[in-house]
């Protein structure tokens, strides 16, 4: 039991349900068979908390290597306005050969963003925060420039079923990150290279004195996070089917860092929690159902969202836990636990 | 040494800046020096909705028509961006400068900076909250509570005589902001005598597609019954609409849908059924605009609230008026 409850994604995982079992309480179908697929709110969570999966999961390999990229949201806007403008361009929208060559362009686009971004922090050296900065800024500007500062409507079943479409009963956009997810996963821990990730971050100079390709590794992350933040644009833009430069990925880098974190991986790099990264993101976009379907009103949201996440990282702190608690209890106040989170 | 470098670069700046100040002046107070073309400083909410954008276009064309210069910023949503748009007008010394607050409050310092530097000021579209009305010249734009009241009234119409509870579900615009606030004011002040009408849920849509629809999946789940949903634009009522097809409804049938604003897109999906009602808010109010800032800047006096011309749309009006709409 104890060793449970020490187990530092308990309490996330804890708070998870507890919001989870107030959405089954307020909800009509929680989950349920309808058409032919899966259906209630816990799909519509699922679902919805796909664009924050991929880019929170690309963003915890670039903070293992003890950086950061703020520009996610922006390749996120520019993926959506690439895809939505070249499909709205076509002849027969409905062409599935014609969207997936299309979708294909826009994660190119998207991989070379990511490139830039690795460049110029492995090669020419600037800090991550300051060299993300660059196209986080930039990069929503690019977006507007390709839509021309309007909404860009499609009407493309192929691109739609991207976010909406369902597939063995699950619903795309989730199969989607949860491949993904699987793949890191499997690409991270049964290879080396989640190893030599974790010395990068840990001190670049003893990884490349050892024999690592430090800068390789650096660059491919943020090549990787690129993809992801591609992917998740074009899942978000396929969502509305239109393209909306201005709030696609709006601030979803904050969200993206926040799941990290809650997640357990340290900001200054080394060690780091895929399956952590998952539960933060799906937290954050429980949290979000939950603002709505609880009724908090409008001017009351950022509150509410603000306690729980403060609650949550409290609850994380081995030291306030102990503080907190260790009052009712007989043992010595203060206990050390493995690795503060 | 970076320091003295620093400070003359800095001092350069200055030098260029006053110079290209002067140089202005004494176009404006010449008169036949320049080609006397008024210069009007718009800063734009964003492109949050279609509404915007078409409202975006006819200040362009209008300005364009009407031989006025046009600077034109894009706060991006944010208020911070446009008082540093506003500020960068008086800085620049434009004959008049116009805006569409994105929030009500807060415009006292940057409206009595422009008006200590003499250049008029003209609100479109959304209102302010400052007590002092002489801090800008007009307002011209669409009573946001009439809209509300339009919509309330169409429904109580149509549920007139009927009885049973009625549960509406309202998408509001970004919280705090005039249209969200007058719009729901507006509406509940409307279906106020008619018991049976019950809004149910109300929450933010913030206006745009993709909130619009990620509320709706969750009113959908939360709420037993919804019978009408009231979306303060027509974009949030379109991300809805993609909602409540996914849970298996017909918008229009299961669910009666009225909406506000009237873009092409929203019209689109009215005459096709799954809106049931539109309020027009008109986003084309450039031709009014430049026939104040033309009044203005003759030192004519114009009217504190000019209101754009406006109606309502119903499914057969929408498949008439649709071939012809500009936006």
């Amino acid at each position: 039991m104890t060793t449970i409850l020490k187990h530092r994604l308990f309490w996330p995982s804890l708070i998870l349900v507890v919001m989870l079992g107030v959405n089954a309480f307020t909800s009509q179908q929680f989950v349920t068979i309808q058409d032919g697929h899966l259906f209630g709110t816990l799909i519509d969570i699922l679902r919805g908390s796909a664009p924050l999966i991929l880019v929170a999961l690309g963003m915890t390999l670039v903070i293992a290597t003890g950086g950061i990229d703020l520009s996610v949201g922006s390749v996120m806007a520019i993926s959506g306005a690439v895809a939505c403008l070249l499909i709205s361009d076509l002849g027969n929208q409905n062409s599935i050969g014609s969207v997936l060559l299309i979708i294909g362009v826009a994660i190119l686009v998207s991989l070379a963003l990511g490139l830039w971004n690795g460049a110029l922090v492995a090669i020419v050296g600037i800090q991550p925060i300051i060299a993300t900065l660059i196209l986080m800024v930039a990069g929503r500007g690019v977006a507007q420039l390709i839509t021309d500062g309007q909404i860009i409507n499609v009407r493309s079943d192929p691109y739609s079923t991207l976010a909406s479409g369902f597939f063995l009963t699950m619903p795309v956009a989730f199969l989607i990150a949860a491949g993904a997810v699987a793949l890191t996963v499997l690409l991270t821990r049964k290879t080396a290279l989640g190893l030599l990730l974790e010395s990068v971050g840990g001190s670049p100079t003893a990884s490349r004195l050892a024999g690592i390709g430090a800068r390789r590794i650096t660059v491919m992350v943020y090549v990787v996070l690129g993809g992801f933040a591609g992917l998740a644009g074009l899942i978000a833009s396929a969502d509305i089917k239109s393209a909306d430069s201005i709030s696609a990925g709006n601030l979803i880098e904050l969200d993206a860092i926040l799941a990290v974190v809650i997640g357990g991986t340290a900001l200054i790099g080394g060690r780091f929690s895929i399956i952590g990264t998952v539960l933060g993101a799906i937290i954050i976009q429980t949290l979000r159902v939950t603002v709505v379907a609880v009724g908090i009103p409008p001017e009351a949201n950022l509150l509410f969202k603000s306690v729980v996440v403060v609650a949550l990282c409290l609850s994380q702190s081995p030291d306030f836990r102990a503080k907190v608690f260790g009052r009712f209890k007989s043992r010595p106040a203060v206990e050390k636990v493995g690795v503060p989170a | 040494m970076r320091r003295t470098l620093s400070v003359a670069v800095l001092g350069g700046l200055l030098a260029v800046s006053a110079l290209a100040g002067c140089s202005k002046d004494g176009g404006t107070e010449g008169g036949g020096g320049d080609d006397g073309k008024i210069v009007l400083g718009f800063s734009q909410v964003g492109a949050e909705s279609g509404w915007r954008t078409a409202n975006t276009e006819s200040i362009k064309a209008s300005a364009k028509a009407a031989g006025i210069e046009l600077q034109f910023s894009d706060a991006q949503g944010k208020q911070e961006n446009q008082i540093a748009d506003i500020r960068g007008f008086i800085t620049q010394k434009v004959d008049v400068i116009a805006f569409s607050p994105v929030v009500t409050s807060g415009w006292d310092a940057v409206l009595k900076d422009a008006k200590d530097a003499g250049i008029p000021v003209i609100l479109t579209d959304r209102a302010v909250d400052s007590t002092d009305t002489s801090l800008y010249e007009s307002f011209i734009g669409s009573d946001f509570k009439v809209e509300g009241q339009k919509a309330g009234e169409w429904l109580a119409k149509e549920y007139a005589g009927k009885t049973g509870d009625v549960n509406i579900v309202e998408l509001q615009g970004t919280t705090g902001s005039a249209p969200a606030i007058d719009r729901q004011t507006g509406f509940a002040d409307a279906i106020k005598s008619n018991p049976n009408l019950k809004i149910v849920k109300t929450q933010t849509g913030d206006f745009k597609r993709a909130d619009g629809k990620t509320v709706m999946e969750t009113f959908l789940q939360s709420v037993p019954k919804i019978d009408v949903l009231y979306a303060h634009n027509d974009d949030m009522g379109l991300g809805a609409i993609e909602a409540i097809k996914a849970a298996g409804k017909k918008p229009g049938t299961d669910i009666k849908i009225i909406t506000v604003d009237a873009v092409k897109d929203g019209m689109t999906a009215l005459a096709a059924g799954e809106i049931n009602y539109i309020v027009e808010c008109s986003p084309l109010l450039g031709d009014q605009l430049m026939e104040t800032v033309k009044a203005v800047k003759a030192g004519k006096p114009v009217e504190k609230r000019i209101l754009t011309k406006e109606g309502t749309f119903t499914q057969e009006e929408a498949k008439a008026a649709l071939p012809t709409r500009k936006y």
